[in-house]
């Protein structure tokens, strides 16, 4: 259990968070609108999302389907009728002046999402709710030195509001929460979750406690975190200066506050003066949103796997570590290359061989799996000449090295270069015989005590023999030989 | 052989058809007009030209066969519509010079029609009035005002909020125009200006591209000098649009077919509540009138209870300012419409929006921002809502004994703007009849029936159950016909 | 609603004009306050209505037409830029300007 030590005691740290998550969809939620990333300045806007004077929303079907298709994913109540309202403000982002939003009657209800922790455990963490609204536009402060620069091309793109009840306690949760919640997004392709392009962005709201009191603490929340590790860092450094707020006898203002990246700190937001009013109201340009049961359903029944069940069968259908299991399902195309390369093979060999070289490899690459140069094929065929002894494990990681630069295939490799694993026991006897034979004061060495030279032995054989020699026969053999 | 400007829509449509006259000739009378007539003030902007082009293509589209249902009749159009390069200004400073780049849909509809653009007319500031005298321009006389315009020591009011359009079909410069209809704005002004005008079903006619003041109370309707124009009118207007999420997806009647249908058997109510205590003398007696009218024409007048008529002003001026305060948000100086620099954005903001809104205007965003506030809004907003709900209710229940409902549209005939600029309060109440409508969502039109003492037209309200206008211009003409209402404004082009 | 019968003080309308980004003066203020009081106080006759158990009516066609419609996911609009910015009070290299804002 994670706790902050202060000077006068421990302290529980109570984190929920709020996730903003882009729609993956064509269209905006409200107009026609691209949703695409990377048009220039003001060119994915219409005069809808432009909130010019006699404009009116219609709402994207779409984006119905991706939030109904997420609540599902987080085991959620789908609620079959919701409201939009209007949330009102003003900023030079929001063009109407109003967000469209939903406050009382969210599409999505309670649901849950269980953590995947380090030391192996799960937790499951409540979800509080789900709601569709639209994003805002970017207002960019650095252009000059008196203008903010304004750009709508973000205004009206479809986000979900994912809300996770106080469940969380300390920075790993928060970490594992926001992880998972990418992942099943990420599977359902509702939402890409990345969070360096702002697609998915994470508000903290933290508050602490003694150890063993039971009432909340005043609550701040950390606005626009956008990265897994900024969230840890937020939370530790907020819970810290609440923590010595406290402490120092002082008294902790509900505020809204900015993680400074550059600074490692969390910084007031200067222009709060006292908490907004939204007075928010349903919007009269709407009618409420009601959805068929036949709908939720079919939708329900076209779910794919998602990472915990398929985490499980990975489990109990290849026999796989949790922990392998685990990384193999963390992206969804991952999980996909493992199953096809693992198919009528060695499945824990392929997983091995997935998670430590071929992602090892595609670091060093900077490549997806979606773009390996090896195929799920290959590696199939490269583990099969693992397990079929004709490649020695060694080799075979230099055969890898081979596949990836040159495309092809392991056999064809092993075919060229000769690199096919000898078992034949009288070929490694006549080498063993060679290398006993030119080594004859080892030999003696040996036999008179020094275990360590049997390493020695075994390298010469190796390699005489190109590294070709079955290992397991190679010891067998040298050790009747040495008499041993 | 009638003057240009003194025929309907239909009409001209015929002369038209017969080759009597050209649609150019049919414009440049109406143009003349306009001038003619500027000491009026319909208008706020005139578009000759562009009107004459239109005109120009008409005529050949004509000469080819291929006439369209409205081909060469000169509208006046409220200025709440957007209108591509048309400069559309809600009457407002905050959007003194903006040019819309869009068109509404029910003007696309009407230009699709072929008819023409005579030019956007007055209106009070964001159609949030009954006098068009909240006008940042010039407010408009009605044409009914006695003597010389310009000198005129009683200068009498349109009403409004559709004043310019009104004013402008009573004077004969357009023949037909549109207007907009949130708690009375086509009703009050057609009985003030002795014009028939139509506020439809909630969800009949589209409000796309119209500036929005209250989302749930907004429709767009024709005003016309006859009963038979607003249903050809209303025919073109009407109909589903995609574009608009509260537009509802049936049919248009042809509703020039309900005309001679008659009121035999039609079964009249009328409303006690709308006896108000003091009332004005001619207006009840005109009502009276009407009612015999009918009843001589064969239809059922009977009683009828609305119970929580009272209430619905004060229904309305919570949620119309409402919603009216979160959609003039969008007016901020940012990306169109007046900007005042401030210092900082919310300087900015501050100085735009008290610059560019007039008094009325800040008063009732003021009033809408405080009864949706934190603490508020289950008193006020809520509250009122759930009033809307038995105003509502009142009608359905009504319906379940008469057809139609006939009661004035106005409370007094036209008057001067001095004569009750007291409080804001005494304008509001001019809304008396006409906002239980807008409440309900159900249609209503009104056709002027007969003139007061003062010899100024007073209208009579007819209204409907829900999608069911071609009953009320069924009535209305029967109650047009009766009433042979052939007075014209003491102005005229 | 209020028991007070003048619910709107100077305090009031400074709170409301700047969630309405409206600027009143000091002197605008009390005439402001007294025509907002003279709305609310009239209004405040809807406390007689008897509103138990009623649902409010925020679409009047709720009953009969009720349910949002939604359309197909379809790039169909946008890429206006300069229709965008045609009107715009101050606009520079495809952006809309405004006065500085600092977070």
């Amino acid at each position: 259990m994670y706790y902050v030590q202060g000077q006068t005691g421990e302290w529980e740290v109570v984190i929920g968070l709020e996730v903003h998550a882009q729609i993956i969809s064509d269209s905006k939620l409200f107009s026609g609108a691209s949703a695409s990333f990377g048009a220039g300045p003001n060119e994915s806007v219409s005069f809808i999302d432009a909130g010019f004077p006699g404009m009116l929303p219609v709402i994207n079907e779409k984006c119905i389907e991706q939030a109904v298709k997420t609540g599902l994913g987080l085991k959620a109540q789908i609620n079959l009728r919701s409201v939009f309202d209007r949330k009102n403000y003003f900023y030079a982002d929001l063009p109407s002046g109003y967000q469209i939003s939903q406050f009382k009657h969210p599409i999505v209800g309670k649901g849950e999402i269980s953590l995947d922790l380090e030391n192996g455990e799960t937790r499951v963490i409540g979800i509080t709710r789900l709601h569709l609204e639209q994003d805002a536009g970017k207002s960019l402060h650095d252009q000059s030195a008196d203008d903010t620069f304004i750009d709508l091309n973000r205004a009206g793109v479809a986000l979900m509001e994912i809300v996770s009840e106080p469940d969380m306690r300390s920075p790993e949760e928060a970490g594992a929460y926001v992880k998972k919640l990418r992942a099943i997004m990420r599977y359902l392709g509702t939402c890409d979750g990345n969070m360096d392009e702002g697609s998915m962005r994470c508000d903290v709201n933290l508050s602490v406690r003694k150890r063993g009191v039971k009432e909340l603490g005043t609550r701040c929340e950390i606005k626009n975190v956008n990265s897994i590790k900024f969230v840890q860092q937020a939370i530790e450094y907020e819970a810290q200066r609440q923590v010595e707020v406290l402490e120092g006898g002082g008294k902790l203002v509900q505020e809204t506050r900015l993680w400074d990246t550059g600074k490692g700190v969390t910084r007031s937001m200067r222009s709060k003066e006292n908490a907004h009013d939204y007075r928010y109201f349903p919007d009269p340009d709407l009618l409420p949103l009601v959805l068929e049961a036949s709908m939720v359903e079919k939708i329900k029944a076209e779910l794919p796997e998602l990472p915990d069940e398929k985490k499980n069968r990975f489990i109990t259908e290849y026999g796989l570590k949790p922990y392998d299991a685990l990384v193999l399902v963390a992206e969804k195309a991952t999980a996909d290359f493992f199953e096809k390369a693992a198919k009528g093979g060695d499945a824990k060999l392929t997983a091995n061989w997935v998670t430590t070289e071929l992602f090892g490899a595609l670091n060093k690459l900077g490549k997806s799996i979606e773009e390996s140069p090896v195929s799920e094929e290959m590696l199939k065929e490269l583990v099969g000449l693992i397990s079929d002894r004709t490649l020695s494990g060694r080799l075979a990681k230099d055969v890898f090295e081979d596949m990836l630069s040159s495309n092809k295939t392991a056999k064809a490799i092993v075919e060229e270069k000769g690199l096919k694993q000898v078992s034949d026991s009288g070929a490694i006897e006549k080498i063993i015989d060679e290398v006993l034979a030119a080594n004859a004061d080892k030999v003696a060495e040996y036999k008179s005590g020094k275990d360590k030279l049997f390493g020695f032995f075994v390298g010469q054989v190796m390699k005489a023999m190109g590294g070709k020699a079955n290992p397991t026969m190679l010891n067998e053999l040298l050790k009747n030989k040495l008499g041993k | 052989m009638t003057k240009l400007t003194d025929l309907t829509v239909v009409q001209a449509l015929n002369g038209l058809k017969n080759k009597e006259f050209s649609a150019v000739e049919l414009v440049h009378a109406h143009i003349d007009g306009m001038q003619k007539a500027a000491c009026l003030n319909a208008f706020i902007t005139e578009t000759p030209e562009l009107a004459l082009a239109q005109a120009r293509v008409s005529d050949a589209r004509r000469a080819s066969g291929h006439a369209k249902a409205l081909d060469g009749i000169p509208l006046a159009i409220k200025d709440l519509f957007c209108t591509r390069g048309i400069r559309t200004t809600s009457a407002s400073k905050m959007l003194e010079n903006f040019v819309p780049p869009y068109e509404s849909t029910i003007t696309q509809k009407l230009l699709d029609a072929g008819a023409v653009t005579l030019g956007k007319t007055n209106l009070d500031e964001f159609a949030m009035g009954s006098t068009t005298a909240t006008s940042y321009f010039k407010p408009t006389i009605n044409p009914w005002t006695e003597g010389d315009i310009l000198g005129a020591k009683r200068k009498l009011i349109p009403g409004g909020s559709s004043g310019g359009s009104a004013a402008a079909v009573a004077a004969r410069i357009a023949l037909a125009a549109l207007g907009t209809d949130t708690g009375g704005s086509i009703r009050q002004p057609a009985s003030l200006t002795g014009t028939v005008g139509i506020k439809p079903t909630y969800g009949r006619c589209s409000r796309f591209g119209i500036v929005a003041f209250a989302s749930s109370l907004d429709q767009a309707g024709p005003m016309t000098r006859n009963v038979e124009d607003a249903a050809l009118m209303l025919k073109l207007m009407s109909g589903f649009d995609e574009k608009d999420s509260m537009s509802v997806d049936i049919p248009v009647p042809d509703y020039t077919q309900a005309l001679g249908k008659g009121v035999k058997g039609l079964k009249i109510g009328i409303p006690s509540e709308y006896r108000i205590k003091g009332m004005n003398a001619d207006v009840d007696a005109v009502w009276q009138k009407a009612a015999d009218m009918l009843k001589a024409a064969g239809a059922e007048v009977m009683d009828i209870t609305l119970p929580h008529t009272k209430y619905a002003l004060p229904v309305y001026y919570i949620i119309a300012p409402a919603e009216a305060s979160s959609n003039f948000a969008k007016y901020d100086g940012v990306r169109f419409g007046l900007r005042v620099n401030g210092e900082s954005l919310n300087d900015m903001y501050d100085m735009t929006r008290s610059e560019g809104f007039g008094k009325e205007v800040q008063r009732r965003i003021m009033i809408g921002t405080y009864v949706l506030s934190a603490g508020y809004y289950d008193a006020y907003y809520l509250r009122a809502q759930q009033v809307r709900r038995l105003i509502r209710q009142d009608f359905i229940n009504a319906f379940k004994k008469c057809d139609v409902i006939l009661t004035p549209a106005a409370p007094s005939p036209a008057f001067a703007i001095e004569e009750k600029q007291k409080d804001p309060l005494q304008l509001y109440l001019e809304d008396v009849f006409t906002v239980t409508l807008n409440l309900a969502g159900l249609p209503g039109i009104c056709l002027p029936v007969g003139l007061s003492s003062e010899k100024l037209p007073i209208g009579m309200q007819l209204i409907g159950k829900a999608f069911d206008e071609e009953t009320l211009i069924s009535a209305a003409r029967s109650l047009e016909e009766s009433a042979n209402f052939t007075h014209k404004p003491l102005f005229t082009v | 609603m209020q028991n007070n019968s003048n619910p709107i003080t100077k305090e009031t309308v400074a709170n409301i004009a700047n969630l309405a980004r409206i600027k009143v003066t000091d002197e605008e203020k009390p005439a402001m306050a007294d025509e907002l009081n003279v709305i609310l106080n009239w209004v405040v006759q809807l406390d007689e209505v008897n509103t138990v158990g009623i649902e409010p009516l925020v679409n009047v066609n709720d009953e009969d037409y009720g349910s949002l419609r939604s359309r197909p996911d379809i790039v169909n609009d946008g890429n206006i830029q300069t229709q965008i910015l045609a009107n715009a009070p101050s606009a520079a290299m495809g952006f809309f300007t405004v006065p500085k804002v600092i977070e």
